[in-house]
C-alpha cells in the first residue's frame, strides 16, 4: 500500500518536472533571474521555468542586490527584473547589454511598444505598466451613496461619509510605511500639485509651498487610516482590502489581481478601480507611471545571453498572458483589460497625463532623504516647513557626497 | 608552556582575528576620512518607454558616471578629514537647536535620535536581563530535581530562536489586529494600536531583548550557583541570616565576576542592536546606531550609497561601546591585579 502511494508520488513529481509541453523549446543553458516578487513576476517566471534549467529568485529587496550581483564577473544572474525606477544604476554602471541583435533574432513575439530604448538602443523589454491609482469597494460606495472621488478633496469628503456610516473599520488605506513607500506617496502628491524635486543645477526644490501642501493633504488623509499607517506597505494595504478592513486606497495596479483571488480575498468582485485622484483642479492625477520589464546582464557569455532572450520571449508570450490576464496591466499582445484594469488605463490616459517616475541619480538621493525625514512630520515631532528643510539638508549632504552637487 | 607550543595554539586565532577583525577595522577607519566619488558628466539622453497605445519618448539631461575602457565606473578619492563625521553628527544643527532654546530638536537629527534610543535600550535592558536571569536561576536552583531539566529547556527556548524570527513573531502578535492586540482590546474594551506611536514600539523592543537574552544570563548564573560554598551558606543560616541576607551577602558577592561578565557581553550586544529595528519596522519612530550605519550603506534606486558616512558612523558606534565598557573593564582589571 505504502509502496503504491510512493510510486504515485514519484510518478506525479516526474510528470510535473518533466512536463515541458507548455514551452516551445527545451532550454539547456542554466539561467537564473532576480526580480521583484509580486504576482506578475510569479506568473512570468513560472512560464519561463517550464522550459527547464531556469531558476527564478523573487525578492522584494531585489533593488539593493541587483547592481552588485550583475557587477560580478560572471554575473550572478543572467536576467534581471527591473522597473523604470531600478534600471538606472544598471544603465549608469554599464551592467546590462543592448538587446537589439537578440530581439531581431529571437524576439518575433514582442511588440515595438515593449522596447525600452535609451538613445535608440533597446536596453530592456517591458512586460507591464504599473501605477498607483484609486481602488475602492463599490458595494460600500453604493450603500453609502457616494460617487467615485476624482480629487483628493473628494476622497476626504467620501472618507468622512464612510466613517459616519460606520460600515468599515477604516475608510482609507495607504502605502505609507516609513522609507521608500512613504517617500513615494509624497512623490505622488507633490507631482500632483505640480512640484519638481530638483532644479536644473541639482539643488533641491521640495521646501516650497507645493511641498507643504502635499504634506498637509497627506496628514489630513491619515485621520481616516489605521493609526499604524507608518508600517503599512503595499502587501499590508492589499491584505486590508482582502480582509474588508478598508474602503479605498491609492494602491499599485499590480496588486489589483489579488482582490479577486478567492483563496485570499473576502471581497471578490467588490473592489473596483478608478483613475488616481487629482491633487488640484486641472493637474495630472497625483501618481507616477512605471513599467516593469527584463534586462540581460553584460558580464555573461553570448550563449547564455541567447538562452536568456529565448526564455524572456517564452515568458512574455500570449499564452502566459491568457493564463494570468488579471495579474497586471500587460503590454503583451493578447491582454484583455478587465474591470480591475480600468483604473490604471484611466490614469495613463488622463489629460494631462501623470509623469513617469523621474529616475535619475538626483531622484534616488531625494527619495532616500524623503523616506528618512518625512516620518518625523507624521509622528508630530516636526512641522511641515522644518521637515522639508531637513529633507533638503539631507539631500544636499548626500548629493555632495555622491558628486552630483558641487 | 614552551613558546612554540603557545604560538601553535594561539597563532591561528591571531591570524583570523587580524584577517577578519583588525584589517576590516583599519579599512573602515581609513574610509571614514576618505570620499570616493564617481566622476560624473551631464549628457542628454533620449528615453522611450511604453504608453497606450504607442511609445512615448522624452529627451532629458541626466547625470551619469563616466566609465573607463574596462566598463568600470571611474572614481576619484579624496581625503576629507573629519567631514564625514561632521555630516553624521551634524553639530551645526545641534548648536542651532540649543541656541534656539529648543534642545528637543536635537532628537530629530538621525544620529542623536539613534544615540538616545540605543543608550536607553542598552541601559534599561541591562539590569532587567541580569535581574530576570538571576531570578530564574534561583528559582530553578530551588526546584526539585525531577522538574529542573524540563524547566531549563523551556527557559532556554527564547535564546535558541534566531533573533530576527523572534522579533518578527512578537511583531505579528501585536501588529494590526494581531492575536494579543485583539485580546488586549477585548479585555480593556478600547482600540489599541501598538505600532502607531513610538513608546509602545520601544516597550515591545525592550521586552523582546530581555526575553531573548535573559536565558543566557540564567544559564551562566545557574552554573555559578552550583559553586556557591555550602559551608558559608550553612554558617550564615546558623548565624540567623534571612533568605534575602544570604542572597545579598553570600550569593551575589560570589556571583559578582559572572555579573560583570554578563554585563560586558550584554553592553556590547545591546549597543549594536539592529534586529529589533528590522523586526518591528520601527524606523519611523525608533532607530539604533547600527541601523543608521546600515541605512547609509543601503544603495538607493539609483545606486548611490554613502560609504564614507557609513564608515564614520561605524567608527562612532565603536567609540561608544568602548566608552560604555570602560568602567566594567577597569573593575575587571582591578580584580585581576588584586587576585
Amino acid at each position: 500500500m505504502k509502496l503504491k502511494t510512493l510510486a504515485i508520488g514519484v510518478a506525479l513529481s516526474l510528470m510535473s518536472s518533466g512536463a515541458y509541453a507548455a514551452c516551445s523549446f527545451e532550454n539547456t543553458t542554466p539561467i537564473k533571474s532576480l526580480s521583484a516578487g509580486f504576482e506578475a513576476w510569479k506568473s512570468v517566471t513560472d512560464a519561463m521555468a517550464e522550459c527547464g534549467n531556469f531558476e527564478a529568485e523573487l525578492d522584494q529587496e531585489f533593488r539593493t542586490k541587483q547592481p552588485s550581483a550583475l557587477a560580478a564577473n560572471p554575473a550572478l544572474y543572467q536576467i534581471g527584473g527591473v522597473s523604470n525606477g531600478t534600471v538606472t544604476p544598471l544603465l549608469n554602471e554599464g551592467l546590462i547589454r543592448p538587446l537589439d541583435d537578440l530581439i531581431a533574432e529571437h524576439g518575433q513575439g514582442l511588440s515595438e511598444n515593449q522596447m525600452i530604448k535609451i538613445d535608440g538602443k533597446t536596453m530592456a523589454v517591458a512586460m507591464m505598466v504599473n501605477t498607483q491609482h484609486l481602488m475602492y469597494r463599490k458595494d460600500i460606495f453604493d450603500e453609502v451613496g457616494i460617487e467615485v472621488p476624482k480629487t483628493w478633496d473628494e476622497v476626504i469628503a467620501a472618507a468622512q461619509k464612510i466613517e459616519e456610516a460606520g460600515v468599515v473599520e477604516y475608510p482609507l488605506g495607504a502605502t505609507m510605511k516609513s522609507g521608500w513607500n512613504l517617500a513615494q506617496d509624497f512623490n505622488n502628491m507633490f507631482l500632483g500639485y505640480g512640484g519638481s524635486f530638483v532644479n536644473d543645477d541639482s539643488t533641491p526644490n521640495v521646501n516650497s509651498e507645493v511641498g507643504v501642501k502635499a504634506l498637509e493633504t497627506m496628514k489630513k488623509l491619515t485621520q481616516f487610516m489605521d493609526p499604524e499607517y507608518l508600517v503599512s506597505d503595499s502587501t499590508y494595504v492589499q491584505q486590508q482590502f482582502q480582509q474588508g478592513k478598508i474602503a479605498m486606497a491609492n494602491l499599485w495596479a499590480s496588486r489589483a489581481g489579488a482582490m479577486d483571488d478567492e483563496s485570499e480575498s473576502q471581497v471578490v468582485g467588490k473592489v473596483h478601480a478608478a483613475a488616481a485622484p487629482l491633487a488640484m483642479e486641472g493637474g495630472a492625477p497625483a501618481t507616477t507611471l512605471w513599467w516593469d520589464g527584463m534586462v540581460i546582464a553584460k558580464n555573461i557569455t553570448d550563449e547564455e545571453a541567447e538562452a536568456a532572450m529565448k526564455l524572456i520571449v517564452e515568458g512574455l508570450d500570449t499564452e502566459m498572458v491568457k493564463a494570468n490576464n488579471d495579474d497586471a496591466i500587460w503590454l503583451i499582445p493578447g491582454y484583455e483589460p478587465s474591470r480591475l484594469a480600468e483604473g490604471a488605463i484611466a490614469t495613463v490616459n488622463a489629460s494631462p497625463a501623470p509623469a513617469s517616475y523621474p529616475s535619475t541619480s538626483q531622484m534616488g538621493l531625494m527619495h532616500t532623504a524623503l523616506g528618512n525625514e518625512l516620518p518625523a512630520f507624521f509622528t508630530g515631532e516636526r512641522d511641515a516647513k522644518a521637515t522639508l528643510e531637513a529633507v533638503e539638508a539631507a539631500y544636499v549632504t548626500a548629493a555632495k557626497e555622491a558628486g552630483v552637487l558641487e | 608552556m614552551k613558546f612554540r607550543t603557545f604560538a601553535a595554539f594561539v597563532g591561528p586565532s591571531i591570524f583570523l582575528m587580524v584577517l577578519f577583525i583588525a584589517a576590516p577595522l583599519v579599512t573602515v577607519f581609513l574610509q571614514s576620512f576618505q570620499l570616493n566619488q564617481p566622476i560624473v558628466e551631464r549628457v542628454e539622453v533620449e528615453t522611450c518607454t511604453p504608453g497606450f497605445p504607442a511609445q512615448k519618448c522624452v529627451t532629458e539631461v541626466k547625470t551619469q558616471p563616466l566609465l573607463d575602457e574596462n566598463g568600470n565606473v571611474r572614481t576619484t578619492s579624496t581625503w576629507v578629514g573629519f567631514e564625514s563625521y561632521a555630516n553624521v553628527l551634524q553639530l551645526d544643527r545641534v548648536a542651532e537647536a540649543i541656541s534656539d532654546g529648543r534642545p528637543g530638536r536635537i532628537l530629530t537629527i538621525d544620529f542623536w535620535k539613534a544615540l538616545r534610543f540605543t543608550l536607553t535600550f542598552t541601559l534599561v535592558t541591562l539590569p532587567l536581563v541580569i535581574g530576570v536571569g538571576l531570578a530564574i536561576a534561583l528559582a530553578v536552583n530551588n526546584l526539585t530535581r525531577a522538574l529542573r531539566g524540563q524547566i531549563i529547556f523551556v527557559s532556554l527556548l527564547p535564546f535558541i530562536i534566531t533573533p530576527v524570527i523572534g522579533a518578527l513573531s512578537i511583531r505579528w502578535l501585536f501588529i494590526g489586529d494581531g492575536i494579543l492586540t485583539s485580546l488586549l482590546e477585548s479585555w480593556l474594551d478600547r482600540d489599541i494600536s501598538m505600532f502607531a506611536q513610538g513608546w509602545t514600539i520601544e516597550a515591545m523592543m525592550l521586552f523582546y531583548r530581555v526575553w531573548h537574552v535573559a536565558p543566557f544570563a540564567f544559564v551562566v548564573f545557574y552554573a555559578g550557583l552550583q559553586t556557591v560554598n555550602q559551608d558559608t551558606l550553612e554558617s550564615a543560616i546558623i548565624d540567623g541570616a534571612s533568605r534575602w541576607e544570604r542572597l545579598r551577602y553570600v550569593i551575589i558577592p560570589h556571583l559578582m565576576p559572572l555579573i560583570v561578565f554578563i554585563a560586558l557581553i550584554h553592553l556590547m550586544d545591546a549597543y549594536r542592536a539592529f534586529e529589533e529595528v528590522v523586526g518591528f519596522s520601527s524606523q519611523a519612530h525608533r532607530i539604533t546606531l547600527q541601523w543608521l550605519t546600515y541605512d547609509y550603506l543601503t544603495p538607493d534606486d539609483s545606486g548611490n550609497r554613502s560609504i564614507s558616512r557609513a564608515s564614520a558612523s561605524a567608527m562612532l558606534t565603536m567609540v561608544g561601546i568602548v566608552i560604555l565598557l570602560i568602567p566594567l573593564l577597569r573593575r575587571s582589571w582591578r580584580d585581576h591585579r588584586g587576585g
